[in-house]
C-alpha cells in the first residue's frame, strides 16, 4: 500500500512534468515554425503570398530607393521584409552563428567586405553558388573575385563598392590660402597620400580658427591602405600585417597626421564626429562615395555648397559590400531572383541616385545620375566621373579571415594612442603589435 | 469574501459533528467539491497524488526555463573554454585541454580587465553608497513632496543604459562638451576624458554613480522607515544631535540592508558592461585605446564577439564565474563575523 502510493507520487510528478514539458517544447516548435524566415500563408498551398526576408546593416539604401516597393509590384506574390541591424560589429556575429545553426537566417543576407574572406573560407558551404545564375561579367573583376572560393563558387553578388575621392571644404581653403580648384588640387596631391599630408602642413599655417585639416589620423590610414594591393595577408593566407608595404606607407602617413596637429582627432562614426561635421571643424575627410550621403546627412544645410569632391591621390577602395543566398533559405528560387534584381546595373544605379552608394557593376557607369541635391550640395562636381574613373584602377586586394580585427587593432588602438593619448608612433606600433597578436590567438 | 469565510469554519464543524470518518479527507475535499467516498479509492489516491505532485508541476516551469537556458548554456560555455572554437567555425573545435586558461593568465589584456574591473568597482560602488544613504537620510526627514523627490531618484534608475551613456560620453566629449567647458572657467586645460588612463574609468564610474545611487538610497529608505522613531526620541532626550542620532542609531540599525546593497554591488561591479561598452564609441569592446577601462565583461565580449575566438572568451566568461563565487564567499564570511559581533 504504502510503496504503491509512493510510486504513483512519483508518476503523478512525471506526467505533470512530462505534461509541461512537452507543452513548452510544443510551444517552442510553433514558435520557431512561425518565427521562420518564411512566414508565408502556410507556404502547402503555393497560393500565397511568399516573404523574403533581407538582412542588411547600416543604410543599404534599397528600401530608400523604392526597390522593394517596385520589385513586389512586378511580382504580386512576394512581399519583401527588410531586417536591418545597425551596428556591422553586431550584425556579423549575429549572422555567423545562425548561418552555422542553419536557422534564423534571412533569405538574403548581406556580407561587408571585411568578412567577406571569413565567409568565403569558413562559410561557403552555407551559401548557394550565385556563380550560376548571373553574368558574372557584369561586376567589377576584383569585386567578384573577393566573393570567389578556390574552386570557383561565388557565394555573395557585389552591391555597391567605396571608390575614394577627397571631399574638402572649399571656402575654408580658400581662407587658408590654398588652391580651391578641384581639378588643381587633385594634381597636387596626385599619386601619393604623403603629398596630401604635405598640403595638410600648409592648411595649418594660415588654418581658419577652430578647424583642422582633416577629421582623423584614423581615416587617412583608412584611405591610404585602400589603394595598396599588399594588405594584411597575403594571396596564400598568410598574415604579413607587420611586413606589409602598403600597411607601412598608409601608417607613415597617419603618423605625420597624428603627430602634427592637423588632425581633428575624432573617432569616426562617433556622435563628437557627428558634431564635427556641423561644426565645421575639419576641412577635408576621405571620402569613399557612401561618406557623401554621410556627409550631407551631418553638416547639413549649413554646408550647402560649401562643400567640393576632387579625385584622391590614389585610386582606392574602402567599403562595399555583397548579397549572398544562405542554402538554408527555404525560398532559394526565389531569393536569387531577388538578389539577382537588386544587384543589377539598373537597380544600382537608382540607389546611387539616392543614396550615392556607388555601382560595383560598370555597366551603370554612363547612366549614374547622382540626386540634384547632391549634386548642388557638392558645388557640382562631377561626383559620377570621379568615383567611376576612382573605380576603374582599384587594385586587387587580398584579404584575410581576420581583417575586420586587425584593423581595428591598427586604428582604434594603435594609431589613437598616438593621436589621442601623445605615445609615440613606436609605442603605437607596439601597442598595435600586442592586440594583433591578441587577435590572432598567437 | 464572506463565502470563503464559511468554507474555512465549515470543515471545523463538520469534523467535529462526525468524528468517525476522514476528517482529514473531509477538510482537503471542501475545497475542491464532493468528498472521497472510502480511504483506498481511486479518489483519494488521485488526490495524494494531486497534493504531493502538484507543488513541483507549479514550480517546474523554473526549473526547466533555468536549465534551458541557464544551466545548459553554463555547461556548454565549460565545454567551449577546454576547446578552440572560432565564431566562424562552431562544428570544427578541437580539444585544447586548459590551454585556454593557461592563456588567459599570461595575458597582460586580462589582468588588465581584472585590474579595471577592480578599480571601477571600488571607485563607483564605495561613492555611490555612501551618498545613497546621505540622501536616504535627508529623504527620511519630513518634506514638503517627499514622493516627488523620491520619484526624481529612481529616475536614472529608469532611464536606459544606453541613453545615459550616450548624454554622458557628449557631455565629456573632449572637444566641446559640457565638463570640458565648465572646467575652462576654473582655468583647466581640456581633458581628453576618454582616452586618458584615469578619465575614462572616472567618466564610466560617474554613469554607474548617477544611475544606481537613488536606486541605493530608495532601498536605504526604505529600511530606515522601519526604524522606530522611539529610539530617535530617547537619543534625542539624551541629547543627541542629528549627526549623532545619524551615527549611533540609523547607521547601526540599517547595517544588514548596507551589506545587502554591497553584495548587490559588487556584483553589478562584477559583471560591468553596458556602460563602458557604450562609453568607448565605435570598438567600445576595446575600452578606449589603451584598455584603460577595458573590464572583464568587456574583455569576454571582444574575444567572443569582435575577435571571434569563443573558447578564450568561454574561458574568460567562467573564470568570472570564479570570481562572482569567490566574491560571494567573502561577503558571506564578513556578514557571519558582523553578525556574531551584533
Amino acid at each position: 500500500m504504502r510503496t504503491s502510493t509512493r510510486r504513483s507520487r512519483r508518476l503523478g510528478a512525471l506526467a505533470a512534468v512530462a505534461a509541461l514539458t512537452t507543452g513548452l517544447l510544443a510551444g517552442c516548435a510553433n514558435d520557431s515554425n512561425d518565427g521562420s524566415s518564411n512566414s508565408g500563408d502556410g507556404g502547402g498551398g503555393g497560393k500565397g503570398k511568399t516573404t523574403l526576408t533581407i538582412g542588411t546593416f547600416g543604410v543599404f539604401g534599397y528600401k530608400q530607393a523604392g526597390l522593394y516597393d517596385e520589385y513586389m509590384k512586378l511580382h504580386p506574390d512576394i512581399t519583401i521584409k527588410e531586417n536591418v541591424t545597425t551596428r556591422t560589429d553586431v550584425y556579423w556575429p549575429k549572422t555567423l552563428t545562425r548561418l552555422q545553426a542553419g536557422s534564423g537566417t534571412d533569405d538574403i543576407q548581406a556580407i561587408e567586405v571585411g568578412n567577406i574572406t571569413e565567409a568565403v573560407q569558413t562559410q561557403a558551404e552555407k551559401f548557394v553558388d550565385l556563380g550560376k545564375d548571373v553574368d558574372k561579367s557584369q561586376w567589377l573583376d576584383w569585386k567578384t573575385a573577393q566573393a570567389t572560393t578556390k574552386d570557383g563558387k561565388t557565394i555573395g553578388i557585389g552591391t555597391d563598392i567605396g571608390p575614394m575621392a577627397i571631399c574638402y571644404r572649399k571656402d575654408l581653403f580658400q581662407k587658408a590660402g590654398l588652391e580651391t580648384d578641384r581639378t588643381k588640387l587633385a594634381a597636387q596631391w596626385k599619386g601619393d597620400w604623403a603629398k596630401y599630408v604635405d598640403l595638410g602642413k600648409q592648411y595649418m599655417k594660415k588654418a581658419p580658427s577652430g578647424t583642422k585639416f582633416v577629421d582623423s589620423a584614423s581615416s587617412v590610414y583608412n584611405a591610404a591602405l585602400g589603394g595598396e594591393s599588399e594588405r594584411y595577408y597575403d594571396k596564400d593566407g598568410n598574415v604579413i600585417w607587420d611586413k606589409s608595404s602598403g600597411v607601412k606607407k598608409s601608417w607613415d602617413a597617419a603618423m605625420t597626421v597624428a603627430t602634427s596637429n592637423m588632425s581633428a582627432k575624432l573617432k569616426q562614426f562617433d556622435p563628437t564626429w557627428d558634431q564635427g561635421f556641423a561644426k565645421g571643424s575639419f576641412a577635408t575627410v576621405a571620402c569613399p562615395a557612401w561618406m557623401m550621403g554621410y556627409i550631407q546627412e551631418k553638416s547639413g544645410d549649413a554646408g550647402k555648397g560649401k562643400w567640393d569632391v576632387a579625385a584622391a591621390p590614389t585610386a582606392a577602395n574602402w567599403g562595399g559590400s555583397f548579397i549572398g543566398v544562405p542554402t538554408a533559405g527555404k525560398h532559394q528560387k526565389d531569393a536569387i531572383a531577388l538578389a539577382k534584381w537588386l544587384t543589377a546595373p539598373e537597380q544600382q544605379a537608382k540607389v546611387f541616385a539616392k543614396q550615392a552608394s556607388f555601382p560595383s557593376t560598370p555597366a551603370a557607369y554612363d547612366s549614374l545620375k547622382p540626386a540634384a541635391a547632391t549634386t548642388s550640395y557638392f558645388s557640382d562636381a562631377p561626383i559620377t566621373q570621379i568615383f567611376a574613373d576612382s573605380a576603374k584602377t582599384i587594385p586587387v586586394q587580398n584579404f584575410g579571415i581576420k581583417d575586420q580585427p586587425i584593423g581595428t587593432a591598427i586604428t582604434d588602438i594603435g594609431i589613437l594612442q598616438v593621436e589621442q593619448k601623445g605615445k609615440s608612433p613606436d609605442q603605437g606600433w607596439n601597442a598595435a603589435k600586442a592586440e594583433i597578436k591578441d587577435v590572432l590567438g598567437q | 469574501m464572506t463565502s470563503s469565510k464559511q468554507a474555512l469554519a465549515h470543515p471545523a464543524t463538520s469534523a467535529d459533528a462526525a468524528p468517525g470518518s476522514q476528517p482529514g479527507a473531509a477538510r482537503g475535499a471542501q475545497g475542491r467539491g464532493t468528498p472521497p467516498p472510502g480511504p483506498d479509492s481511486w479518489r483519494s489516491r488521485l488526490y495524494r497524488w494531486d497534493m504531493k505532485a502538484s507543488p513541483y508541476a507549479f514550480i517546474a516551469p523554473f526549473f526547466i526555463v533555468f536549465g534551458a537556458f541557464g544551466l545548459v548554456p553554463l555547461l556548454y560555455t565549460a565545454w567551449y573554454s577546454l576547446h578552440n572554437v572560432q565564431l566562424s567555425g562552431l562544428d570544427h573545435q578541437t580539444w585544447a585541454g586548459l590551454d585556454n586558461y593557461k592563456n588567459l593568465l599570461s595575458s597582460e589584456f586580462f589582468w588588465n580587465a581584472l585590474e579595471n574591473t577592480f578599480t571601477i568597482g571600488v571607485i563607483s560602488t564605495v561613492p555611490q553608497l555612501v551618498m545613497a544613504i546621505g540622501i536616504a537620510h535627508l529623504l527620511n526627514y519630513r518634506l514638503r513632496g517627499s514622493t516627488v523627490w523620491r520619484v526624481v531618484m529612481l529616475t536614472p534608475y529608469a532611464t536606459s543604459v544606453a541613453a545615459a551613456t550616450l548624454v554622458f560620453t557628449l557631455l565629456y566629449s573632449w572637444d566641446g562638451g559640457m565638463i570640458n567647458w565648465l572646467l575652462h572657467f576654473v582655468g583647466v586645460d581640456p581633458i581628453n576624458w576618454r582616452e586618458s588612463d584615469w578619465g575614462g574609468q572616472f567618466a564610466v564610474s560617474s554613469i554607474v554613480i548617477w544611475r544606481w545611487t537613488g536606486y541605493n538610497a530608495l532601498i536605504y529608505l526604505a529600511a530606515m522607515q522601519a526604524i522606530p522613531t522611539d529610539l530617535y526620541e530617547s537619543a534625542a532626550l539624551d541629547g543627541a544631535g542629528r549627526w549623532q542620532q545619524f551615527r549611533h542609531v540609523t547607521v547601526p540599525m540599517l547595517r544588514p540592508t548596507i551589506l545587502f546593497t554591497v553584495v548587490v554591488s559588487t556584483i553589478g561591479a562584477t559583471q560591468l558592461f553596458g556602460e563602458p561598452l557604450l562609453f568607448g564609441g565605435v570598438s567600445g569592446s576595446k575600452g578606449g585605446s589603451a584598455h584603460q577601462y577595458q573590464t572583464l565583461g568587456l574583455y569576454m565580449y571582444d574575444q567572443g564577439w569582435g575577435i571571434g575566438n569563443l573558447g578564450k572568451a568561454s574561458a574568460i566568461a567562467w573564470t568570472m564565474f570564479l570570481i562572482l563565487l569567490i566574491v560571494a564567499a567573502i561577503n558571506l564570511l564578513i556578514t557571519r563575523r558582523l553578525r556574531k559581533s551584533q
